[in-house]
C-alpha cells in the first residue's frame, strides 16, 4: 500500500541526503573552538580570511568542558575531525610530547615568531618546539572597584598581601545592598576553582606533589590556603559562591556586586567595557596577592591554536593560524573595535605599542604575565611544569574531583580538613592507578 | 492460528530488529569487556596491556563507588516517587470536568518536548541562580535570604528539574488510564458511602496499577542513564555523582578507559539487577 | 470517569488545573519572554514580566553567530531518518510478536528494553573507534543509525502494544478470503495500525530530537544538530541569559509546535498500551 511505499521513498531520500557530505568544499578547514568572546569575534572576521586566501572555514564552537571532551576524544583516537583545535597550555605539551600535534617550527618570517611573549611560547612548547600558537594569553590579577575602595577608606597597593585583601574585602562588603567584598571562583573543575586555588596555594608555599610525585594535599600549607579561602568567602563572598566560575563572577562584577575579583587578566577588557559593564569607569587593577613568601597568586594560561597530526589540510590550517595569531589580526580588531578589545597577552610588540599602552589594564596584565614562572611555580621544588596545573595527563581528572571536594567545603557541606583528607586520598588513588 | 509456516515467517520478520539490537548490545559490550581488562590510558599512548581484574578491584574499592550507587538510587527513586504521586493527582484533576481541558493538557505536556540540556540550563541559570535567578528574586521579595539551590540542596534540586521533565509523561499515561475507569462502579461505591480515600484505595489505585508499572519501567530505563542534567548543573559535585557520571569522570576526565570500562560493566550489572526486579513486577502486571 | 458536577465545582476544577498547568509551563514561558529582553533586562531586579522593551536583537545575534537553519536541517534529517528507519525495522518485528506470540516473546521484549540501560559514556570510545573505521564520524547517516538503535526498543514495544489490540478475528477473516501474508500486512493490518504507527513516529522523533550525548560527541561541522547549537551558548563570557533564552527557544520551538499540533496522537502514543 501507499503508506509503506511512501515511507520507503522518504527513507531513501533521507539516506541519500545523509550520505552526500554537506558542503564538501575542497579547501575548507574545520576549527574546534571555545565560546569565549575573543573567539566569537574572530569568527566574525573569518570572511576576510576566506576572501584573502580562498580557504573556507567551518566553525565548531562549544562550551569549554564539552570542547575539551570532544577534542580529547578525537585526538587520542586519531579521529581526524578537526584541522585546527583550540587548546590550552595544559594540553599542548602533553599532546606535543605524544606526537599528536604538528610542530609549528616553519612559520613564515613575517609572522615573527620571536615576537611571541617568551612565557607564552615556552608554555606552548615541548622540548623547545612550538606546538600551538597563542591566540590570547592571560595571567590573573585583582580587579577592584576604585569607588568602593575609596568609600572603605583604603588604598590598594600595586602588590598587595592576602591580609590586606581580606581586610579590604570585609570593609567593602555591604550585604544589604548586594555588594560583596570579594568574588572568587568556587565552581568545581580543574580549570575553574582549582586553577584559582592552585595559584593561590603557591603564594602560601603549597604544592601538589613533592619531588617523588607524592601528593601533598595533606600538608599544612594547603590547609592554611584552604582555610584562608573559606574564611574569606564566608565573611565577604557572594551567596552560592560554590557554583560561581569565571562567567558567573564576571557577570556579578559587571553588575556592580563585587568589590574585588581575582581572575583572568582578559576579564579586564570586559569589565571596563561600558556596553556590558555597569562599573566600567571605576575599575582598578593590582597584582594577585602574595603572603610574603616570594610568589604571587597569579597563573599563566593561553588559548592557542594547534594542528592535529593526520589532518590532510595542514598547509591551509597553518595559513589560518598565521592569520589569526598575527600582528595584522590584532590591528584589524583594533581598527574596528578599539585597542581595548584586541586579543591580549600573546605578543611583545602589542605591549610596546603606545596605542595599547594607553589602555588602562595593559600594564598590569603584562606585569602579571611576566611575574609568572611555570617552571618554578611555588616556593619548594616540584617535579611538574605549570602554575595552576601540573602538566601530566592525570591532572585534569584528579583536580576536578579535588575541586568538587573543595567546592563542597565552600558550600558548607564539609570542613576544610575533611575536604583535604578526601582530596589527598583520591589523588593517591588516581596516581596509583596511573602507575606512579 | 499460528501455523508452522507463519511461525517461521514471524521469526524472519523479527530477525532484523533482533539482530540489530543484538549487534548494538554485543559489539560495544564485548569491547567494553575487553577494555576493562586492559590498562588503557589514551593520553599515555593508548592500550598498555593486560591488567587482569585490577580495574574492577580499583573501581569497586574506590571511595567514590558506593556513594555513587546510592546517589543513583536516590535520584531514580526520588524522581519516580514525585512523578508517580503528582502524576496521579494531576491525572485525577485533569479528568474532572472543566473549561479549557485541551489547553491545560497542552501546558502540562510541554516540558516533555524540551531538550534535557536546555531545561537544565534554564533551571540552573534563570531559576536557581542565587543572585540573578527568579527564585532568589522571589525569596528577597518576601524578605528571605536567597538559597543557593544547586549547592545547598543539590540532589533535591536535580530531582526537581528531572521530575519537571518527566511529570508530563507520567501524567499523560495515568490520565489515559483514569479516563477508562468504570463510572458506574465509582458511583455505586459513592452511594454505598465509601469515602473519597477508600474509593481511591480500592477502586482507582488497582485500576491504575498497570499504568503505574509502565511509568516506572520506562522512566527507570531513562533515569538510570541521566547525564546531561548533572553535567550542566553540578558537574557531579556535592554528592550528585551517579554511577553513570562516575564512569564519565573515569573515561573522559581522568582519561582512564580501562577503569571506566570496568565501571561500565558494574553499571550494566546494576541495571540488570534493577531490570530483573522490574521484570518481576512488570511481567506480572503486563499480563493482566 | 468524568461525571456531571455543579458549576461551582467545575469552576474550582478549572481554576486549580489552570494554575497548575501554568506553573508547569512557566519555565518555558519565562525562557521565551527572556529571549525578547535585553541582557540587562534579563537580570533586572525585581524581574520584569511583560513591561520591557521587546527586542529581536538576541535572535539576530544568535543567527549571525551560527547558521540556525543548518543545525535545524540536521536535526530534522537525523531525527526523521532514525525514526523512519526504526519504524520500518520495528513493524515486522512487532507484528510477529503480537500475532505469532511464543513463550519467548515477552522475554525478547524486555531484553530489548534492557539494551537501553547500557551507559552511553561507557561505550563512547568503542563506538568512536568503530565510527572512525567506518568513516562515519560527523555524518548524518552514522547518527541516524545510532539513534535508530537507541530508540528501536521503545518503537518495537509501542507498536507491539498497538498491534496486540487489533482483534485476531479480522486477520482470520482476511485469510479465509485468501489473503497472503503480504496482503494481510499491507491491506488489513497497516490501515488499522496507522494511528498507532503515527504516535510511535512522533514519540521516536521527539526522543531522537532531544538526544544530546551521541549527537554532540559524534559530530563536528557537517552533521551537528540543534543540541550542538545549544552547546555554544551554554555558558559564554559575560551576560548571556537573553541570548541563551533565544537560542533555547530556537532549539525547542520546532518540536514544541509539532508536539502541540499532534498532541492527540502523542497522548495516545504515550499510553504504551496502558489502557485496554
Amino acid at each position: 500500500m501507499s503508506l509503506k511505499r511512501a515511507l520507503a521513498a522518504t527513507t531513501a531520500l533521507n539516506l541519500c541526503a545523509a550520505v552526500v557530505p554537506a558542503a564538501a568544499q575542497d579547501s575548507s578547514i574545520t576549527i574546534a573552538t571555545v565560546n569565549n568572546g575573543d573567539m566569537i569575534r574572530m569568527q566574525g572576521y573569518t570572511d576576510q580570511f576566506t576572501a584573502e586566501t580562498g580557504i573556507g572555514v567551518e566553525w565548531v564552537t562549544l562550551e569549554e568542558n564539552i570542547l575539551r571532551q570532544r577534542v580529547t576524544t578525537d585526538i587520542t583516537t586519531r579521529g581526524g575531525q578537526f584541522d585546527i583545535m583550540t587548546i590550552g597550555m595544559y594540553e599542548t605539551p602533553i599532546w606535543g610530547a605524544n606526537g599528536w600535534l604538528i610542530p609549528l617550527d616553519d612559520l613564515s618570517a613575517e609572522y615573527d615568531v620571536d615576537d611571541l611573549l617568551p612565557a607564552m611560547a615556552g608554555g606552548l612548547s615541548h622540548d623547545g618546539t612550538l606546538y600551538a600558537a597563542p591566540f590570547y594569553g592571560e595571567s590573573s590579577m585583582i580587579m577592584y572597584r576604585t569607588d568602593l575602595m575609596e568609600k572603605a577608606g583604603l588604598e590598594m597597593p600595586d602588590d598587595p598581601t592576602w591580609e590586606f585583601v581580606r581586610d579590604a574585602a570585609i570593609a567593602m562588603t555591604d550585604r544589604d545592598n548586594d555588594v560583596y567584598g570579594i568574588c572568587l571562583r568556587g565552581k568545581a573543575g580543574w580549570g575553574e576553582n582549582m586553577a584559582f586555588l592552585t595559584a593561590m596555594s603557591n603564594a602560601f608555599g603549597a604544592r601538589w606533589f613533592d619531588e617523588n610525585w607524592r601528593p601533598q594535599l595533606d600538608s599544612d600549607a594547603w590547609s592554611e590556603t584552604l582555610n584562608f579561602y573559606l574564611d574569606l568567602m564566608e565573611e565577604a563572598g557572594p551567596p552560592g559562591a560554590s557554583s560561581n566560575g569565571f562567567n558567573e563572577n564576571l557577570s556579578l562584577f559587571q553588575q556592580g556586586k563585587c568589590g574585588m575579583w581575582i581572575d583572568a587578566t582578559v576579564a579586564a577588557s570586559f569589565v571596563t567595557n561600558p556596553d556590558d559593564s555597569a562599573v566600567a569607569d571605576s575599575v582598578g587593577f593590582a597584582l594577585a596577592p602574595n603572603t610574603g613568601k616570594g610568589r604571587n597568586s597569579n597563573w599563566l594560561w593561553a588559548w592557542a591554536l594547534a594542528i592535529p597530526a593526520g589532518t590532510n589540510q595542514q598547509a591551509e590550517a597553518k595559513q589560518f593560524i598565521e592569520w589569526a595569531t598575527s600582528k595584522d589580526y590584532i590591528e584589524l580588531v583594533a581598527e574596528n573595535e578599539g585597542w581595548a578589545n584586541v586579543p591580549p597577552g600573546a605578543r611583545t610588540s602589542l605591549y610596546e605599542n603606545p596605542d595599547y599602552q594607553a589602555v588602562p589594564f595593559a600594564d598590569m596584565t603584562l606585569k602579571s604575565i611576566l611575574s609568572a614562572d611555570p617552571l618554578n611555580p611555588t616556593v619548594e621544588p616540584v617535579p611538574y611544569v605549570g602554575i595552576q596545573f601540573a602538566a601530566i595527563p592525570e591532572f585534569a581528572g584528579i583536580a576536578t574531583q579535588v575541586g568538587q571536594e573543595i567546592s563542597a567545603a565552600l558550600a558548607g557541606r564539609q570542613s576544610a580538613e575533611e575536604a583535604l583528607s578526601k582530596a589527598q586520598a583520591l589523588t593517591e588513588e588516581e596516581m596509583e592507578a596511573a602507575g606512579y | 492460528m499460528a501455523t508452522q509456516q507463519s511461525r517461521s515467517a514471524a521469526r524472519l520478520m523479527m530477525a532484523p530488529a533482533v539482530v540489530l539490537l543484538l549487534g548494538w548490545m554485543l559489539i560495544p559490550l564485548t569491547m567494553t569487556l575487553w577494555f576493562s581488562f586492559r590498562r588503557y590510558l589514551p593520553l599515555r599512548g593508548g592500550d598498555l596491556g593486560w591488567t587482569g581484574f585490577d580495574n574492577y578491584v580499583r573501581f569497586f574499592t574506590s571511595s567514590a563507588f558506593w556513594p555513587s550507587v546510592q546517589t543513583t538510587l536516590i535520584l531514580v527513586g526520588g524522581v519516580l516517587v514525585i512523578t508517580v504521586v503528582l502524576g496521579i493527582l494531576l491525572a485525577l484533576l485533569l479528568d474532572q470536568p472543566m473549561w479549557g481541558q485541551g489547553a491545560v493538557r497542552v501546558l502540562v505536556i510541554a516540558p516533555f518536548f524540551v531538550m534535557p540540556t536546555v531545561s537544565a540550563l534554564v533551571w540552573k541559570n534563570m531559576f536557581m541562580d542565587p543572585v540573578n535567578g527568579l527564585f532568589s528574586h522571589l525569596w528577597r521579595a518576601v524578605g528571605a535570604e536567597p538559597v543557593a539551590f544547586l549547592s545547598d540542596v543539590p540532589l533535591g534540586s536535580l530531582i526537581v528539574i528531572i521530575s519537571w521533565q518527566w511529570l508530563p509523561f507520567a501524567t499523560l499515561i495515568l490520565l489515559t488510564a483514569v479516563q477508562s475507569l468504570d463510572n458506574e462502579q465509582m458511583e455505586a461505591a459513592e452511594m454505598d458511602g465509601a469515602s473519597v480515600l477508600s474509593r481511591f484505595r480500592h477502586l482507582v489505585l488497582p485500576h491504575l496499577s498497570r499504568a503505574i508499572t509502565i511509568v516506572i519501567l520506562i522512566q527507570t530505563i531513562f533515569l538510570l542513564s541521566i547525564f546531561a542534567e548533572i553535567f550542566v548543573t553540578t558537574g557531579g559535585a556535592f554528592d550528585t555523582r551517579t554511577l553513570t557520571y562516575l564512569i564519565y569522570q573515569r573515561v573522559l576526565e581522568s582519561q582512564n578507559v580501562g577503569l571506566g570500562s570496568a565501571g561500565g560493566v558494574y553499571a550494566i550489572i546494576l541495571a540488570n539487577i534493577v531490570a530483573i526486579f522490574l521484570m518481576r513486577i512488570v511481567g506480572k502486571n503486563l499480563d493482566r | 470517569m468524568a461525571r456531571a458536577v455543579t458549576p461551582k465545582q467545575k469552576a474550582i476544577n478549572t481554576g486549580l488545573a489552570w494554575t497548575i498547568g501554568l506553573l508547569i509551563f512557566f519555565p518555558i514561558l519565562w525562557t521565551i519572554l527572556t529571549s525578547f529582553k535585553t541582557e540587562a533586562e534579563a537580570i533586572a531586579s525585581p524581574p520584569v514580566f511583560l513591561n520591557f522593551s521587546w527586542t529581536l536583537e538576541n535572535y539576530a545575534i544568535v543567527q549571525e553567530r551560527s547558521d540556525y537553519l543548518r543545525f535545524l536541517w540536521n536535526s530534522v534529517i537525523i531525527a526523521g531518518g532514525s525514526t523512519i528507519l526504526g519504524v520500518i525495522i520495528a513493524v515486522p518485528a512487532a507484528w510477529s510478536m503480537a500475532f505469532v506470540p511464543s513463550r519467548r516473546t515477552k522475554d525478547i521484549l524486555l531484553w530489548m528494553l534492557s539494551t537501553k540501560m547500557l551507559p552511553a559514556v561507557g561505550v563512547l570510545y568503542p563506538i568512536y573507534l568503530i565510527f572512525i573505521q567506518l568513516g562515519l564520524l560527523d555524518s548524518r547517516i552514522g547518527l541516524v543509525v545510532i539513534l535508530m538503535l537507541i530508540n528501536l526498543p521503545i518503537i518495537v514495544w509501542m507498536l507491539y502494544t498497538y498491534f496486540r489490540e487489533i482483534p485476531g478475528e479480522i486477520l482470520e477473516a482476511a485469510r479465509m478470503d485468501g489473503a497472503g501474508l503480504r496482503e494481510e500486512i499491507l491491506y488489513v493490518l497497516t490501515p488499522m495500525a496507522v494511528p498507532g504507527i503515527a504516535s510511535t513516529v512522533l514519540l521516536s522523533f521527539i526522543l531522537a530530537w532531544n538526544e544530546a550525548f551521541w549527537t554532540l560527541n559524534l559530530t563536528a561541522a557537517n552533521a551537528a544538530p540543534l543540541t550542538a547549537f545549544i552547546a555554544s551558548y551554554s555558558s559564554p563570557e559575560g551576560l548571556f541569559y537573553a541570548k541563551l533564552s533565544a537560542a533555547s527557544t530556537m532549539a525547542i520551538a520546532p518540536i514544541l509546535i509539532l508536539g502541540w499540533f499532534s498532541q492527540k496522537q502523542l497522548v495516545r502514543g504515550l499510553t504504551f498500551g496502558a489502557v485496554k
